[in-house]
């Protein structure tokens, strides 16, 4: 479980977030929407660390993460696994080299373990015959896959997906998402997915966090947020010609 | 006001990197890559560089030798010594410069906009130590070999260029590369070499790894990163030689 207690970041003088106060809990996919500019992505980045927080703190299961240095949030971060926008696959990297990366760094495991470990990872994306491939090679769907490989390499406890969807037919969409909802079941992991797609926030969003200017706006299920009665989260719902007519 | 905030951002930057890997054996092994990277793959246009300007340096001394009580063996110290003290370290190093330096800036820099670094912060990895300490450790052992390999091969074009145009002949021009030879000049011009490549590593490095925006920004922090150093190798090259040989 990650808590967000009163997290305030600002960039000079512009205010990106105010006082946000959130739970995401474990076992769950949390999803973090809103509109282009409101500070989604702000947070998300707050809360792994690569901006430090003004004010306020976040806590990865008890530990205050916002108050530790470098080397003492070390061991959380091997916790994390995180799904970049763009996949974040070092090209110099085959497929194989890119999952084995975060196990030939950080952990101790002989090469027979490791190459298991990737063997099973890649699997678990049903990627299992592209490993020696460079991320050039490959789609944007594979890569997704691939960086979630990456991702649950490590066997983390919390795991952030930017934007998963962005750049993938809907098609591959659904894919990535329902590989995430399963992972995030079989894992028991704690799922943070900041999106702008509808369709992950109504299929997946056991928790969702929306936010606006800056604010935490509404929170619920995705059951309560299609009647959720606030207007701008109606108004960011119900943007589509598709939802409007779903709401019809 | 700007220039003080990158240079202590630099010099933050630079304590970043002496962290303990996590893996020296990965370390180890980037080194060498990079030593490949930066230094093998320059071979070739360091020797090409440095032939032509040996085999110039010799004309244009012989062009410039107009009196006849001046000994013609002194064409070879003359292109001995401009190799070795100014031409190898000074004249590659900005050549180097442009090569290497933009390679790492870009390389850096894309790595940045595609969000690779933030990746390896996430993972908990000292992505500046990760990325930047081997190419620096790589630049600082490769670049004095290869300004060795500028001095032996300058200094032959020389001689070569000499014999084909006939305008001094072999053992004049061995006489003059052997008269009162100072191997503190090797010395000094390794001491140039090894700032020099540390400057442009940590420059070119400083420049990607601060990139911001996208494709045009990863170009412009290219070229800060060849402008900068350039430059700065420069101005060293004035403060070493003031502080050394005076």
């Amino acid at each position: 479980m990650i808590e967000v207690k009163n997290v305030s970041k600002g960039f000079g003088e512009k205010q990106i977030l105010k006082n946000v106060s959130h739970r995401f809990e474990k076992g769950k996919v949390n999803l973090i929407i809103g509109g282009s500019g409101s500070g989604k992505t702000v947070l998300v980045k707050c809360m792994v660390g690569l901006f430090e927080v003004d004010s306020g703190r976040i806590e990865y299961d008890g530990r205050n993460f916002s108050e530790m240095n470098f080397k003492e949030r070390k061991p959380i971060r091997q916790e994390i696994g995180m799904l970049f926008q763009g996949s974040a696959l070092f090209d110099s990297m085959t497929v194989e080299q890119n999952v084995m990366f975060p196990l030939t760094m950080l952990s101790d495991l002989s090469q027979q373990e490791k190459t298991d470990r990737v063997n099973f990872c890649l699997q678990r994306v049903n990627l299992p015959s592209s490993h020696k491939l460079f991320p050039a090679e490959i789609s944007g769907g594979m890569k997704k896959r691939v960086a979630i490989a990456r991702a649950i390499a490590m066997n983390p406890k919390y795991l952030f997906c930017d934007e998963p969807n962005s750049g993938l037919d809907p098609k591959t969409s659904i894919v990535i998402d329902e590989l995430i909802m399963e992972i995030t079941e079989e894992f028991q992991m704690t799922t943070i997915i900041n999106t702008h797609d509808m369709n992950s926030v109504i299929t997946m969003g056991d928790n969702i966090l929306f936010i606006h200017k800056g604010e935490k706006w509404w929170s619920g299920n995705e059951q309560e947020i299609l009647k959720s009665g606030n207007p701008e989260v109606d108004e960011f719902i119900f943007a589509s010609k598709i939802m409007q007519h779903l709401r019809k | 006001m700007k220039i003080f905030f990158h240079l202590g951002r630099y010099w933050l930057f630079m304590a970043s990197l002496f962290g303990k890997p996590e893996k020296f054996s990965i370390y180890r092994r980037r080194v060498l890559e990079e030593m490949e990277s930066i230094g093998v793959s320059s071979l070739g246009i360091v020797s090409l560089i440095s032939v032509f300007m040996g085999a110039v340096i010799t004309i244009q001394t012989v062009y410039n030798l107009v009196n006849p009580l001046v000994p013609l063996y002194v064409v070879g110290l003359v292109a001995r010594d401009t190799m070795i003290i100014e031409f190898s370290p000074t004249i590659i190093m900005l050549v180097l410069a442009g090569k290497v330096g933009s390679s790492i800036a870009s390389e850096i820099g894309t790595m940045r906009v595609t969000e690779q670094i933030d990746a390896l912060e996430i993972m908990g990895i000292n992505s500046s130590g990760y990325l930047v300490f081997p190419k620096m450790i790589a630049a600082i052992f490769i670049a004095p070999f290869l300004v060795l390999i500028s001095m032996f091969v300058g200094i032959a074009g020389g001689w070569v260029a000499g014999e084909l145009s006939g305008v001094i002949p072999s053992t004049d021009y061995i006489k003059g590369i052997q008269y009162q030879f100072l191997p503190f000049n090797v010395t000094f011009a390794m001491i140039k070499t090894v700032v020099f490549a540390y400057l442009i590593t940590s420059i070119s490095s400083y420049q990607g790894f601060y990139t911001d925006g996208g494709a045009l920004e990863v170009g412009q922090s290219s070229t800060r990163a060849v402008v900068y150093s350039s430059v700065l190798i420069l101005i060293f090259d004035y403060i070493i030689t003031q502080l050394i040989l005076i």
